[in-house]
């Protein structure tokens, strides 16, 4: 005979004041197998525990159900001190009085009335209860970070500072991202390669960083503290233990004018390329695509010059296996690119380029050595526009959000210009000048007040070319919606930030979500932004939505610390709600037939086969087995299942039958 | 083949020479433009200004008449009366009470069956696939496509074309041997119905459409709809003063156009009608 306790929680006046609280305690006391029930103003208080606790030692109780808030907030409170009071875990149930009762209905006997149900189901469910115990998995201490810019170098340097183990992945030839391409950075103006570039020969040179880089995910299976990954590493062409990045390669290679990415297109590489000099690893890469002897079968300069014979037209890609146990996503972003923007005549004036273009063009490593030349003569501009929000707030564009960077960084650019062209004219137009942040507001009344940028609020209709100027046509709607015409040299859009390319793929390979526009999804927007809702896999930098340096490495170092808080522990406790397949005595053995239909529906290949063979070691039948490892209780096999030999621990068949007979049943 | 023909106001009246050549090229095609019987204003912008369920319920009539006559396609050359009525079908869709109020106004049964072509749609769907063999005076010139604000927006709605840099008449126009130009003012403002009651500023807006053309070479602007062709056309006097100088390059309709390089009769596509004389 069951003894069950009934603790019914107030909630302070959440589950009070519309349910009438002493009454559902009353009523439960009355049923078969209560043996104590009372109601509390807060069960999950240090005395509102102490009730619980004494309760299951002074009646011997076998069973409690506590009626309070939902599962997601205290179960695991209340399953700790039943725990403490010698009762196992397991045995706890909560009926959810809170959010599935007094917040959706009016104060009332109808209330009282459903409250009084939803502890009765559990009262019945609980008496069909086991003990159950907990699941330990091992979990293995290397962290993948996917990306190598700044957020995923953060991310990895601060993992492998606290000891275990990190495999960077990064899918261009080097790693540093788009910080690398940066020039100067807000708000203080300090060189972004200098403060970055010592992060990335860190990386390189750190005995717990493996660095894979031209290198992306493939696939990856398992979960929290044992995922399988396998990376695919894309064929560089060359043996990089022999390539001593000597650069005999780049400088002979005869295909010279391929747009180089690092530079925006405002620059040419190789076929056979560094994409920057500052590169790590500082070792080329045949771009196959480009390449003389790829499309005609002849050439092979760099193979000639090579002075170790380090080049490898045949390698091919290769696929490695990694076992790990956390993932921190660090992929970051792109800019919108051309043709989103006709009327702005990016991509048909050579003269309108991006943020990102401009970056290049202001950058000592870019392809005018940092001076502000035009990509379409090379004229140092007289009269420069930027545009704030070009495809960011438009919901026309498809673009509703605000990309947040943008503000600071087109202050930063109009500053630039103005330190760099004495006597130039700079104009930007805005919607709104967003600089929240420390010191951010500060720098951009700095571009306006000490460098003189004139500030125009309005936006830009279209920008065409007549005469050899950019007559960039706007309204200023401070002066009365003022139709403004600014004859320009150069025009630069602050596209908006988007997710890149592929980010959808990647996020369905790794089984998380993401948002309506392909940024991934944090588990909870204030108290959990780098976690996502798969356990282990965590979140940093752009790829959760545009951010800045700051930021990013806020995020990283925050994801990096998740990471180590998971690699603290040896296991790691799951809950033991689990399938299982059903055992029964000889000559039976299992009610299972053998179908398999379970194999083929489970998601995570948990289901394999067994086989019960006799003490002659001969094979009586073969049955379905659940590997409690790999397996997460989503209950799939269940549903497949046609013997109903399969039942999810701690939500049986017979718990689910007995909760729904204890509501239709009059009792 | 017979197509329905909606004219509207403008091409019984003042563009009296875009449905000449509308149906001379129809014609040169085979192409057999039915007039919807008892047709009326499309509303144009004054309605939907006034009463919205006025604006669609004059669309709404015709769409009824051509259904009734059993048309299954209808050609409306006018730029502002191909959006009234192809943002009547799209309103009526999405809003089944306003189809009824709608339909008890004009006592009249409508489905919203018919297909509403405009002229650019209309040749590209009939045309453009057999013009090449019918060329006999490739439109060997420069030419500026000018769209104005009706014919590609509002894009949702429309679908058609791209709503900043649209390129349909240039396609149309280099397949008639033109040479399309690259310029700015393609689907900017021309003054519209500001025409009659402030001419000047019509002036300055058109003046900076037929400015940039002039600039970047054009011989010939070509146009789709009445409205702006006769502020292009007609206020050639107040654009000639806003650009102070005198511009005399000519602005045809497509269909004139095209009906030049099909070598029809130009009295049959009304080129004499034009107050800028078409020399090309």
């Amino acid at each position: 005979m069951s003894k069950i306790g009934v603790f019914v929680c107030h909630c302070g006046e959440n589950i009070s004041a519309t349910v009438d609280c002493a009454k559902v305690a009353e009523t439960a006391g009355n049923w078969d197998g209560v043996t104590f029930s009372v109601d509390y103003k807060y069960m999950c208080s240090d005395p509102g525990q102490s009730l619980i606790k004494n309760a299951i030692t002074e009646k011997g109780l076998t069973g409690v159900v506590v009626a309070s808030c939902s599962p997601r907030m205290h179960e695991p409170t209340f399953r700790k001190a039943c725990a403490e009071a010698g009762l196992n875990p397991f045995m706890c149930e909560m009926a959810n009085l809170r959010e599935h009762c007094s917040w959706v209905h009016e104060k009332g006997e109808a209330t009282t009335e459903k409250a009084i149900d939803l502890v009765r189901i559990l009262v019945e469910k609980v008496k069909y209860n086991h003990e159950l115990t907990s699941i330990k998995v091992p979990v293995t201490k290397t962290a993948l970070v996917i990306g190598g810019g700044i957020a995923g170098i953060q991310a990895s340097l601060d993992i492998a500072n606290t000891g275990h183990k990190v495999i960077l992945i990064e899918k261009d030839p080097s790693i540093g991202g788009h910080m690398s391409q940066l020039s100067e950075t807000f708000p203080t103006l300090d060189c972004s390669q200098c403060i970055l570039t010592p992060r990335m020969v860190e990386v390189a040179q750190h005995p717990n960083i493996t660095l894979y880089t031209y290198a992306e995910l493939e696939s990856l299976e398992g979960f929290i503290g044992n995922f399988k990954a396998k990376i695919r590493k894309k064929s560089k062409s060359i043996d990089e233990k022999l390539c001593t990045g000597c650069a005999q390669c780049t400088t002979k290679c005869p295909v010279k004018k391929i747009p180089s990415e690092f530079n925006e297109g405002l620059g040419k590489r190789t076929a056979i390329y560094v994409p920057f000099p500052q590169a790590v690893p500082n070792k080329p890469v045949i771009d196959r695509k480009n390449c003389t002897y790829y499309i005609k079968g002849k050439c092979k300069v760099c193979e000639i010059v090579c002075p170790t014979g380090a080049i490898r037209f045949d390698q091919e890609d290769q696929i490695v296996e990694v076992e790990i146990g956390a993932i921190v996503i660090a992929t970051g972003f792109t800019v919108k690119q051309p043709d989103f923007f006709p009327e702005y005549g990016y991509g048909k004036h050579a003269d309108v380029i991006t943020g990102l273009q401009f970056e290049r063009l202001a950058s000592a490593s870019g392809p005018t050595l940092g001076e502000i030349r035009r990509p379409s003569d090379g004229k140092v501009p007289e009269k420069i526009v930027f545009l704030a929000c070009a495809g960011s707030r438009d919901p026309a564009k498809g673009i509703p959000y605000c990309s947040k960077i943008c503000c600071m960084y087109i202050a930063k650019h109009a500053m630039l210009y103005q330190h760099k062209v004495h006597g130039g004219k700079s104009y930007v137009f805005y919607m709104d000048i967003r600089a929240g942040g420390k010191q951010y507001e500060e720098f951009v009344r700095r571009a306006i007040e000490d460098d003189g940028v004139n500030y125009i609020r309005g936006r830009v209709s279209k920008i065409y070319e007549k005469n050899g100027k950019l007559i960039v046509s706007g309204v200023d709607t401070l002066l009365n919606a003022m139709p403004v015409e600014i004859e320009a040299d150069m025009v630069v859009l602050a596209t908006a930030g988007v997710a890149n390319e592929g980010a959808e793929e990647l996020a369905q390979k790794l089984h998380i979500s993401y948002d309506p526009y392909k940024f991934f999804a944090e588990a909870h927007p204030k108290l959990k932004p780098v976690e996502t809702n798969t356990a282990g896999i965590f979140l940093a930098g752009a790829c959760q939505a545009p951010r800045d340096i700051p930021e990013s490495v806020a995020m990283a170092s925050g994801a990096a610390v998740k990471v180590a808080g998971l690699f603290s522990k040896d296991e790691l406790t799951r809950e033991p709600i689990i399938a299982v397949v059903n055992r029964q005595a000889p000559p039976v053995y299992s009610s299972c037939v053998g179908c398999f239909l379970c194999v083929s529906a489970c998601p995570y290949q948990a289901i394999e086969k067994e086989e019960i063979k006799n003490r002659n070691g001969e094979v009586i039948k073969s049955v379905a087995k659940v590997n409690p490892g790999l397996c997460q209780g989503c209950g799939t096999c269940v549903a497949f299942c046609r013997t109903k030999s399969i039942d999810i621990q701690g939500y049986t068949h017979e718990q689910m039958y007995t909760e729904v007979m204890a509501l239709l049943n009059e009792y | 083949m017979t197509l329905g023909f909606y004219p509207g106001c403008s091409l019984k009246g003042s563009s009296r020479e875009y449905a000449e050549s509308v149906l001379a090229v129809a014609k040169a095609f085979d192409i057999d433009l039915e007039e919807i019987h008892d047709w009326n204003c499309c509303g144009a912008t004054a309605a939907h200004n006034m009463n919205k369920e006025l604006s669609l319920a004059l669309p709404a009539r015709i769409l009824s008449l051509a259904e009734k006559q059993g048309l299954t396609e209808i050609v409306v050359p006018c730029a502002a009366c191909y959006s009234r009525l192809t943002v009547t079908k799209h309103e009526l869709a999405k809003d089944p009470e306003l189809k009824i109020a709608v339909t008890d106004a004009n006592n009249l049964p409508y489905t919203g069956s018919v297909n509403v072509l405009n002229i650019i749609q209309m040749l590209d769907k009939y045309i453009t696939p057999v013009l090449a063999g019918k060329v006999v005076k490739p439109f060997d010139h420069k030419v500026a496509c000018y769209y104005g604000c009706l014919l590609v927006r509002p894009h949702e709605i429309l679908n058609f074309d791209r709503e900043e840099d649209p390129q349909s008449l240039d396609v149309l126009m280099l397949k008639a041997g033109a040479t399309p130009i690259d310029w700015a003012f393609k689907t900017e403002c021309c003054g519209a119905g500001l025409s009659v009651s402030r001419t000047s500023s019509v002036g300055r807006l058109s003046g900076k459409i037929i400015g940039d053309a002039k600039d970047r070479g054009a011989e010939t602007i070509i146009v789709a709809c009445p409205m702006c062709h006769s502020n292009l056309d007609m206020r050639r006097d107040s654009i000639n003063e806003y650009l102070g100088e005198k511009v005399d390059i000519p602005v045809l309709y497509i269909t004139q156009a095209i009906g030049i390089a099909l070598g029809l009769d130009r009295k049959a596509l009304g080129l004499q009608r034009h107050f800028v004389k078409v020399s090309v």
